[in-house]
Order: C-alpha cells, then sequence, then structure tokens
C-alpha cells in the first residue's frame, strides 16, 4: 500500500500543490456558503426566485378608501335612499373621496360637503366618446349656472313629481 | 459525544424536517387569506367606460402614485370608419380629469382604461436579474421595491407600458391590483370608484365569482394576445383598433 502511494506521489510529482489549490477552493466554496446565508432573506424562494416576505409586506400597507360596505354599515339610510335609484350602483366613494379615515375615527374626520355644480359633470357631461345609452347633458345648456340638486337629489337623481327633495 | 451511524441516522429526519421550517421563513401576515385560493383578474367592461378619470384619481390617492406618473389610466380613441389602422389616440394627465369634448365627432370614439395586464407568463418579471419583480403564487405581478435596483430592465421589458420608475424612490414601480386591498376582502380602488361597473376585479379560482359567467357569455379579449404573455385582464367589446 504505502509503496502504491509513493508510486503515485513520485508520478504525480506536484500533487501536494494540487491538493493546497482544492483546499483554498473548499475553503472559498465555505466562505461563499456562509456569507450568502447570511445576505441572502430567510423567505427568498418560499414562493420562487424572489423574497416571500415581500409579499406580506405589499398586503401590509393601509387602505385609503374604506369600501361601500364600510360606510352602508353606518349610513343606513342613504343606502335606502339609493337602492331603487339610478345611482344605485356608484359606490359611495366614487363620488365622497377616499374616507377610511372617517370610517376608522368618524368623529374628529369629517367628510367635505360636496359641489354639486363641479361633482356631477364629472361624469355626465355630453362627450362623444361617452356610450350613447349614458345620460349625458351639455351642462351650460341644461342648467344654466345653476347647481344641479337644485332639481335632481345626488343619492337618487331621476326627478320626481313631488319635487328632488 | 461519539456520533455513531445509528444516531446520525435518527438525527437526519429531523434535521430534515427542522430546514422544512427554515425554508417556510416568516409567516403570511393576512391569516385568513389563503395564497393558493385566489388567482386575480379584472374584467373591463368597456361599453360602461364613460371616461369619467375616477379610478385614475383613486389609484393616485390609494397608492400614493407621484403626480405625471399613472399606474392605470384611461386612453380615448378616435377611429375614422376608413382607417382602423391608424386610430388617433389621446389621454391628457392619464385622463385624470375627464376629457375635453372630441376634435372630431365623426367615427367611433370610446374609451379604454388600461392598467397592468397581470400576465402569467409576464415578460417584465422574467428580465429582472436580481428577483425583485415577480408573480406572487395568487397571480399578481408585483414588485419588491427593497430589492429592485432601477435598473429599468422590467419598464423596457413591459408591452403594454405599465410600469415606470417611482422618481423619489427610484424603484420600478406598477399596479399591485391594490393587493394591500384584495388580501382584506376588498376590491381595487379603481374598482370601488368606478361608477358604472366598468372596472370588476376577478377571482378566477372563486367559482362564485360572476367572472366565470360573463367570460362564457361574451366576446372578451385581451390587449396584444400575439405576445403570449397570458394577460388576466380581460377586455368585453375591445375594438380592433385599440394597440
Amino acid at each position: 500500500m504505502a509503496g502504491d502511494r509513493a508510486y503515485a506521489m513520485n508520478t504525480f510529482k506536484d500533487a501536494g500543490h494540487l491538493f493546497r489549490l482544492a483546499g483554498v477552493f473548499v475553503a472559498g466554496i465555505l466562505v461563499f456558503l456562509v456569507v450568502r446565508g447570511f445576505l441572502v432573506p430567510k423567505s427568498f424562494g418560499e414562493y420562487g426566485h424572489y423574497r416571500g416576505a415581500a409579499l406580506a409586506e405589499l398586503a401590509a400597507r393601509p387602505v385609503n378608501y374604506a369600501g361601500h360596505e364600510t360606510c352602508e354599515a353606518c349610513h343606513t339610510e342613504v343606502l335606502e335612499k339609493k337602492k331603487d335609484g339610478k345611482h344605485a350602483h356608484v359606490n359611495c366613494e366614487a363620488c365622497h373621496g377616499a374616507l377610511a379615515k372617517h370610517a376608522d375615527d368618524p368623529a374628529s374626520v369629517t367628510p367635505e360637503k360636496l359641489d354639486t355644480a363641479v361633482l356631477c359633470v364629472k361624469c355626465h357631461e355630453a362627450n362623444a366618446a361617452k356610450p350613447k345609452s349614458f345620460p349625458q347633458v351639455v351642462s351650460a345648456d341644461h342648467a344654466s349656472g345653476m347647481p344641479c340638486d337644485t332639481c335632481h337629489q345626488p343619492h337618487s337623481p331621476a326627478m320626481t313629481a313631488e319635487g328632488a327633495k | 459525544m461519539n456520533l455513531t451511524r445509528r444516531h446520525l441516522l435518527l438525527l437526519l429526519p429531523a434535521a430534515g424536517a427542522a430546514w422544512k421550517y427554515v425554508l417556510a421563513g416568516t409567516p403570511e401576515a393576512a391569516p385568513n387569506y389563503k395564497l393558493t385560493e385566489h388567482w386575480w383578474g379584472m374584467l373591463i367592461d368597456l361599453p360602461k367606460c364613460i371616461g369619467c378619470g375616477n379610478c385614475v384619481r383613486a389609484c393616485q390617492s390609494e397608492n400614493e402614485v407621484p403626480d405625471g406618473y399613472f399606474r392605470t389610466w384611461v386612453e380615448r380613441y378616435h377611429v375614422t370608419d376608413y382607417d382602423i389602422e391608424n386610430p388617433q389616440v389621446d389621454s391628457p394627465e392619464g385622463g385624470k380629469h375627464g376629457f375635453p369634448p372630441a376634435k372630431d365627432e365623426t367615427g367611433k370614439n370610446f374609451f379604454v382604461p388600461k392598467l397592468c395586464n397581470h400576465c402569467v407568463e409576464s415578460p417584465c418579471t422574467q428580465v429582472c436579474p436580481v428577483g425583485a419583480t415577480f408573480v406572487s403564487p395568487d397571480g399578481v405581478v408585483m414588485v419588491d421595491k427593497t430589492y429592485c435596483l432601477g435598473c429599468r430592465y422590467c419598464v423596457q421589458a413591459c408591452p403594454y407600458g405599465c410600469r415606470f420608475i417611482n422618481p423619489k424612490t427610484k424603484t420600478a414601480e406598477k399596479c399591485t391590483l391594490c393587493y394591500h386591498r384584495i388580501t382584506k376582502g376588498l376590491t381595487t380602488a379603481c374598482c370601488e370608484t368606478c361608477p358604472t361597473g366598468a372596472r370588476q376585479l376577478a377571482d378566477l379560482k372563486n367559482p362564485k365569482d360572476p367572472i366565470h359567467e360573463f367570460l362564457k357569455t361574451h366576446s372578451v379579449q385581451v390587449l396584444k394576445p400575439y405576445m403570449a404573455t397570458h394577460a388576466k385582464v380581460y377586455y368585453n367589446g375591445l375594438d380592433g383598433s385599440v394597440r
């Protein structure tokens, strides 16, 4: 056995260098693995080639629009007014704006009063690109400067025999 | 202690089980939300869009999108009846404040809301060199801004022009399909504020979602189907001129 090894060492007389080089490689790989273990976040690769924890971080953002179900939990009278009207499927925050803060703290954060002269035309001003079935008016001709809620009740806008309000 | 072969063989399965927990990382933030039970997309019912810009404003407010940048926007198409190949498209401030009267009322005029198509084979995630953008297990294309280098590869790769570099953070940004809302059971900000129901969030894995009935009974198209991106934003009544 010993003779065989000596023979082999004689055959590759620089084998010692190769072993040392291999040692350097192994040490390098170990250092790489240790450093990588520290630098790559634990959740990387959880779902794919990205940081799995990013999903939870993206989901953690606070909401700004409360959602109509939250509004309807308190404002049942508005829901009642809306339900048979043309605006039944227009959600609260489509007109009133983002109100999650109001939903969290109704006493101190109150929504702004809306100006129907500015608000309604955002949807109802006539435009050739709007679908023909959508009710549109040329506001200057239609109302001659009067705010829309003079005649129309925004939560249920169709005009009735009893008047708007 | 001498580690015998017997002990090693006993330890290995235990180590394997422990490694599973190491790989699992941090648990999910929303405990009631199961990633595997959803597959998100959106339906855009074009004949209902009135170009009011509510979606654009809601998106900017909900996601703090900087002025002049858009995660969603609305385009107005004008197609003359003899030149379908060359539509005229305008989108003043992304349609944020609605649209001025059309210059030419002849031919065809209509609105097209645009947003990230949340492609299954998304070209944008494939080019990211650092694993900062990805398709989540519930089908939403998102950006991990702590990993993003801002190299802009993804901005160039998106065939729909849905990404931009946020001028403040210098990282890529895009529609997250309001991931912070849909994981809480809410709809997206744009769908919440759409007054006509032209935009509807769709959960394709939920058998009760009305999207299934809609897709069965309507002629629905995705944008640039020839790009084979497997987009999940479905357009009803999409005109052939739309790019």
